[in-house]
């Protein structure tokens, strides 16, 4: 079956539990269980091609643009690591059906448990490098969600954090490192990278890529510096550690160096790193280990340390030194994952993990006490288990390589574990028993059996290393090394290796420690040692802090800093794009000038000034505002834009009424809020960017443009194409009726907000109105201003229409006319009240924007039955006597949706802000 | 010539002045509305992208007299992003009753989407603005929605600072007018290059104004401050769709980078990449220390929010086919993992139980990058696209670094720490429907690149762009 099938497997499992749980744990198990088994039997049918030297592969094309496909192989590598992950799986599944209490939420620890399984099957199983990132990262982000699992307790959230930091850091180095190969090597699959040895070792990338994929390589499998992740993890419950962290995902990175190894090793960067990498991680924990007091801390460091055993095999870049870091990934996966079984027994059986306060299970505990003698006894290297065969291979490579200091450095760490691992043993089952506050007996079969069948294992392999394993190793260190492997392991190799000699040396330097123990102990207790899990929240707590400090100093809620920094970005890159580049001076002669526009352009900039320095009272500054209005305004009518002259004035008017209302109740005055510096510099620019927008008008303004301007097909095609003999209300109608259609809807959009926010305010202490001074107001409703208003209504409206019905010809059109109307009837507010007005209003506002809307779609949908596109206008002479000849024109309907709008959403805004302004008794 | 192209901005306009006329009080009618809007936009989208490139031409007058709106891959691109999101997002926000917390969502949301499509289609600069103001004001309706001192205050540096763009925008296309006469896209295109190399400073000063204007709706740093404040206090349904108008912004620096000033315009000369490539870069600095630094989850979404922004902009900015293509990719990707955050952080809000932790967790791992969701893919693709840049690769892995951490840290706090299974559980329609389209864009992404793949180059020879709107035909 495809290999892509076999990957998806366990991912299948994950999803069970959640559908099995109801049936009880071992259905639940059993299921997941089942899924395992089946990728399982799927690998091993592959075995007799395997052994014939045959590469399986399947391809499945997912991103071929990029070379990420889901391209997956089988050999003897993968086949190794894929049966650990699912024999050795199959096994903890049966553990922690038994070791988890019923109170856990099981279902979703065997769903964390199986997405882990399909995340590594998947790292072993890929033929493309990139696919085998995707389940790198997610063997990291599995064991977060494994080692977090007791979510409640404070190690297991910092250890999950501390891992996937770390995991991950090495994890998105790795990427970048996997694309400088593939792109050296001309493509992303194995199959092509591992033939361009040549081409890869003689890039320029070689060495950046080698530091980052080993840097992915070494957080994951914990070699020094990056060890420190792995003793935290042990927060996850036991069949975990036993699993992710000793025997499968720990190895991953090892994995990949032996994945790699023909292309990467063998070259002095290689070696030295890796070599040395492996060496110092290799001794230094196995010295932690030896003072360790803790069963899963004792175990997690000599993992750290057989992992770094591991990586200066596969360092030494030789065919024989990689033959024996295959077999002792095998071996060690065996005993350690035994051993972190039994020290979940011994937990369970005791309730401490603590060695000192352990002792004398022998008795209690026989079963035990047999199985963890065997995987202990291996792990220290004792003959005849498999842990023997393996460091014995090391010692002999440690041996042959210069200088000096390896072999003494191997035979030291070798030292070292036969030390922690008789430590281990006697300290939990020799000895006096403590009183136990429980007495601890031997658990039911499915906690002991599955260790049982791995120390079956480890002595079968031990006692029959050619018949049990070799076929095994020969596979897989040939897929390694990329040449045909035999290996010849035996248990007695004479008296002439020195690796006997050093083993010796070993087991005797070991004894000699433990005699020295407690010495050495109190050393130890005494130095001062650096803490890897304080420097590394030391260095996290630093990172949050800084980044805090910058974050919040940075976005400090401040608008006017926003604004300042955008308005200096504004005028510095303008000034830049001018002045880097030449611009011809303009062509245009400058208008002469008159006495009226001097006076009205002084007044103009005088008011504004004026408004400047009084802005803060508002009442004043509002009319200073008007006052610029007003001259706008008359300017475009004195520059012939009677149009614009008209909406402008219209439009300042309304606004004024509106802004006066809002200033109802807020407070007569800004409180002053700048000061100093911050006032001289926000002055300075403003200063400035005015300088700058006048300088650019003045730039465009005196010159033609480059090319002939649209706006002759206007003016041109306005009456024969428009019907209509005003330009500018041809143009907003129809040349580009699209954004009239679109500005209305935003005049509209905004009254609905204006609405939305008053009527969420309303009953809010922000409704509150304001104090009024007494004596202030005067006469709410003057009859004066009642009776002329009530005059000024009709003749709006009559001035209303009247633009609105010339518009298309002369200066109108919907727009002024609405809002001439809205002039009319803002009036009557103003002079009669809120409520006087709402009572007598029949149409709601609400609808005549809903309205207007409508209108303005129906005018442009219209054409659609003509053929013609959107808003498309059609116009004909009508002859109705005594009139004149008039015109029919579609343009006039839209013209309609825009009045309708913009009275609708003028009188909203007004009504909404007049009830806010409304004081709220009784809300 | 279709009338298809024009009704995803009139259909979901008349719609919302149907829902004002006869519907404002109806919560049930604008539901219903609203729903059938949002569906057939979706619809016309699926359609629209299978189109030709092609020109509508408003009022029959011809480009570039008139306003015309062309569609080409990438605008129907982003008409089915945007229909797709507002799909999911409205159907979170009724089914958690946020639409009913204030007056109007249904009217403005409709508005919202008529906004943004009509700025995805328009082949008009200054029709544009029009658009960029109409998705302005709705979206700070849709910001208010529901009011509160804290939301309120945010929405005024929001509409504050975008009237400062709106004002730049009519500055730069006063500039753009004033020197070329014309405000067509594609007539732009065609006149720039013919621009005499004694002349350029104007051109210049337009282009870069103007690129201003979308790096403010981009959030691109140093024109960011407005984001923060007013992602993380919009309602959460609506900082999810928010998620698209940042995307406006890069849309709009997309579509001017390639068709109208392109990199190989003699009268920039690189101005523009020059620009935008070292702003990319700090935006991606900003975005990840503030994602690392935040404490609510909103806020840290926003920032997260922002540091996808610069890797999208940093993958602009090299304005290749292959890096556009790694663009569009990631951009429809950060939209849905923004979204799908925000949603989320709106329902952890009150509840905070396994099934949203799970949620929280895929979607977290698609903000940071992490595989096996799509931005793992899109990061690829753009470390890809920009394969001969260390700067550009440490940035983005770092960013992705401080990201997972910062959104692991918070997960672990919200879900591990507090969790909190008392309140009722809320619906997660929304948010599911948001990461399935997110496993969609992983499981597709060979397709979907092939297609962006097309998209790009077209972006990069808009010959049939320029062609569709047939200009010159009534010279």
């Amino acid at each position: 079956m495809s290999l892509a099938l076999i990957a998806a497997l366990p991912f299948l499992g994950a999803l069970t539990p959640a559908l099995t749980q109801r049936f009880g744990r071992g259905i639940a198990t059993a299921t997941v269980a089942l899924f395992s088994a089946a990728a399982l039997l799927l690998i091993l049918q592959h075995v007799p091609a395997i052994m014939a030297g045959q590469t399986i592969t399947t391809q499945i094309n997912w991103l071929p643009t990029l070379g990420l496909n889901a391209n997956f192989r089988l050999d003897g590598l993968a086949l190794l690591f894929a049966l650990l992950i699912l024999g050795i799986g199959l096994l903890i599944q049966i553990y922690a059906r038994f070791y988890l209490d019923t109170s856990e939420p099981y279902a979703r620890f065997l769903t964390y448990l199986m997405l882990f399984q399909g995340a590594m099957l998947g790292i072993v199983l890929s033929d493309n490098i990139l696919l085998l990132l995707v389940f790198w990262e997610m063997t990291s982000l599995s064991s977060f969600l494994l080692i977090g699992f007791w979510s409640h307790l404070p190690k297991a959230r910092q250890g999950a954090r501390m891992a996937l930091a770390t995991t991950g850091a090495g994890g998105l180095a790795m990427i970048a490192g996997l694309l400088m190969l593939g792109h050296v090597a001309g493509g992303y699959d194995l199959s092509t990278i591992l033939g361009e040895r040549a081409a890869i070792q003689a890039s320029p990338l070689y060495v950046p890529a080698l530091l980052l994929i080993l840097l992915g390589a070494f957080t994951k499998s914990a070699q020094f510096p990056f060890h420190y992740w792995l003793p935290h993890a042990m927060a996850a419950p036991t069949p975990v550690s036993a699993y992710l962290h000793s025997a499968t995902m720990v190895k991953a990175g090892l994995f990949l160096l032996a994945r790699l190894w023909p292309v990467l090793a063998g070259t002095p960067e290689w070696f030295w790193i890796v070599t040395s990498a492996g060496l110092i991680t290799m001794s230094f924990a196995a010295g932690v280990a030896l003072f360790k007091d803790d069963l899963k801390a004792i175990l997690a460091y000599s993992t750290v340390s057989h992992l770094g055993l591991i990586t200066f095999l596969l360092g030494l870049g030789t065919k024989a030194a990689a033959t024996a870091a295959v077999f002792h990934i095998l071996c060690h996966a065996t005993f350690k994952a035994a051993l972190f079984m039994l020290a979940g027994i011994v937990d369970h059986a005791t309730h401490t993990r603590d060695i000192r306060a352990l002792g004398g299970l022998r008795r209690a505990m026989p079963i035990s006490f047999a199985l963890a003698s065997i995987a202990t006894l291996s792990m220290a290297g004792i003959p005849p288990l498999n842990g023997f065969l393996s460091k014995e291979m090391m010692l002999e490579e440690a041996a042959h390589t210069a200088p000096w200091v390896i072999p003494v450095l191997a035979t030291f760490a070798a030292l070292l574990s036969v030390a922690y691992a008789l430590r281990f043993l006697v300290y939990t089952f020799l000895g006096q028993a403590p009183a136990y506050a429980h007495a601890p007996h031997d658990p039911g079969a499915g906690l002991w059996l599955p260790p049982a069948i791995l120390a079956a294992l480890v002595v079968a392999i031990g006692l029959a290393p050619m018949a049990m394993a070799g076929w095994l190793v020969d596979a897989a260190a040939s897929a390694t090394t990329g040449e045909a492997v035999h290996a010849h392991i035996a248990l007695w190799h004479g008296l002439q290796p020195p690796a006997l000699w050093m083993s010796l040396a070993a087991v005797g330097g070991a004894l000699v420690v433990l005699g020295l123990y407690p010495a050495l102990r109190a050393a130890w207790d005494g130095a001062h040692k650096p803490d890897a899990k304080a420097m590394f929240d030391a260095g996290m707590g630093w990172l949050t802090k800084t980044a805090t400090a910058l974050t919040q100093g940075l976005h400090n809620g401040s608008l006017s800093r926003g604004f300042a920094v955008g308005l200096c970005s504004f005028l510095a890159l303008g000034l830049y794009a001018y002045l880097s580049a030449p611009t011809l001076p303009g062509t245009r002669a400058l208008t002469q000038i008159s006495f009226a526009p001097v006076v009205a352009f002084g007044l103009l900039m005088t008011a504004a000034l004026a408004a400047t320095a009084l802005h803060r009272k508002r009442l004043l500054a509002l009319l200073l505002t008007g006052i610029v209005g007003l001259i706008l305004s008359a300017s475009f009518a004195y520059l012939s834009a009677p149009d614009l002259a008209l909406t402008q004035i219209t439009v300042e008017v309304v606004t004024i009424a509106l802004m006066l209302l809002a200033l109802n109740f807020l407070p007569k005055t800004t409180p002053r809020k700048t000061a100093g510096f911050r006032k001289l510099r926000d002055g300075g620019l403003a200063v400035a960017v005015g300088t700058g927008v006048a300088a650019l008008a003045y730039t465009l303004m005196t010159r033609e443009a480059m090319f002939p301007p649209i706006s002759a097909f206007h003016l041109a095609q306005s009456l024969p194409g428009a019907g209509g003999h005003n330009a500018v209300n041809t143009i907003i109608v129809d040349f580009r009726g699209y954004d009239t259609y679109g500005e209305i809807i935003v005049l509209g959009i905004a009254a609905l907000l204006i609405f939305a926010l008053t009527e969420s305010l309303l009953g809010t202490r922000w409704a509150v109105q304001p104090d009024h001074a007494a004596g202030d107001e005067g006469d709410a409703h003057p009859v004066m201003l009642q009776t002329a208003t009530r005059l000024i209504l009709p003749m709006a409206m009559l001035v209303g229409v009247y633009l609105f019905l010339r518009g298309h010809n002369e200066p109108g059109g919907g727009f002024v006319a609405g809002l001439v109307f809205a002039i009319g009837l803002v009036l009557q507010y103003i002079a009669s009240g809120q409520d006087w007005a709402a009572a007598r209003r029949r149409i709601p506002y609400h609808a005549m924007i809903g309205a207007g809307v409508l209108v303005a779609s129906a005018t442009g949908i219209g054409s659609f039955l003509a053929g013609r596109p959107f808003l498309t206008s059609n116009f004909t002479h009508g002859h109705l006597p005594p009139l004149k000849d008039f015109e029919l024109a579609t343009a006039a309907l839209f013209d309609l949706g825009v009045f309708l709008c913009v009275l609708g959403a003028v009188m909203l805004a007004l009504d909404a802000l007049a009830r806010l302004a409304k004081p709220q008794e009784g809300r | 010539m279709s009338q298809l192209l024009i009704l995803p901005v009139i259909l979901p306009a008349a719609l919302a002045g149907f829902i004002i006329l006869f519907a404002r009080n109806a919560l049930a009618v604008q539901r219903a509305i609203s729903g059938f809007g949002t569906l057939a936009l979706l619809a016309l989208a699926i359609t629209l992208i299978q189109a030709p490139t092609q020109s509508y031409f408003l009022g029959n007058w011809p480009a570039p007299f008139g306003i015309a709106l062309t569609l080409d891959g990438l605008s129907a691109l982003m008409l089915l992003l945007t229909a797709s999101l507002a799909l999911i997002v409205l159907i979170h926000s009724i089914a958690t009753g946020w639409d009913a917390q204030g007056r109007h969502f249904h009217a403005l949301f409709l508005f919202q989407l008529m906004g943004l499509n009509g700025a995805f289609l328009t082949a008009d600069a200054f029709n544009l603005f029009v658009f960029f103001e109409v998705l302005l004001i709705a979206s700070y309706g849709l910001m208010v929605h529901g009011g509160g001192q804290a939301r309120i205050r945010a929405g005024v540096q929001y509409v504050a600072f975008n009237l400062l763009g709106s004002t730049l925008f009519l500055f730069a296309l006063a500039t753009i007018y004033s020197t070329m006469g014309t405000l067509n896209m594609a007539d732009l295109a065609q006149k720039l290059p013919l621009v005499g190399a004694d002349d350029t400073g104007l051109i210049r000063v337009a282009a870069v104004l103007l690129m201003l204007v979308f790096a403010i709706k981009a959030a691109l740093v140093p024109l960011q401050f407005w984001l923060p404040g007013t992602y993380a206090n919009a309602p959460g349904p609506v900082a999810a769709l928010f998620a698209v108008m940042t995307k406006v912004g890069a849309y709009a620096l997309i579509r001017f980078g390639t068709l109208v000033f392109p990199g190989d315009l003699p009268a920039l000369g690189g101005l523009l990449a020059g620009l935008l490539y070292p702003a990319a870069l700090a935006t991606i600095a900003v975005g990840a220390i503030g994602t690392l630094a935040a404490g609510a989850l909103p806020r840290q979404i926003a920032f997260a929010a922002i540091g996808s922004m610069g890797t999208l902009l940093l993958a602009v900015s090299a304005f290749t086919p292959e890096a556009v293509s790694a663009t569009l990719y990631y951009l429809i990707h950060s939209t849905l993992a923004t979204a799908a955050l925000f949603l989320i952080a709106d329902l952890a809000r009150t509840r905070r139980d396994g099934l949203t932790a799970a949620l929280y967790m895929a979607a977290a791992i698609a903000m940071a990058g992490m595989p096996p969701l799509s931005g793992f893919v899109g990061k690829l693709l753009v470390l890809d696209a920009l394969r001969s840049d260390p700067l550009a690769w440490t940035f983005i892995l770092l960013a992705s670094l401080l990201t997972m951490i910062g959104l692991a840290r918070q997960g672990s706090d919200l879900f591990w720490k507090a969790p909190n299974t008392e309140a009722p559980a809320q619906s997660k329609a929304g948010v599911l429907l948001c990461l399935a389209a997110l496993v969609a864009l992983t499981l597709a992404a060979g397709p979907i690149t092939g297609w962006l793949g097309q998209t790009a180059a077209a972006l990069d020879a808009p010959e049939a762009y320029i062609a569709a709107n047939r200009l010159g035909v009534a010279e």
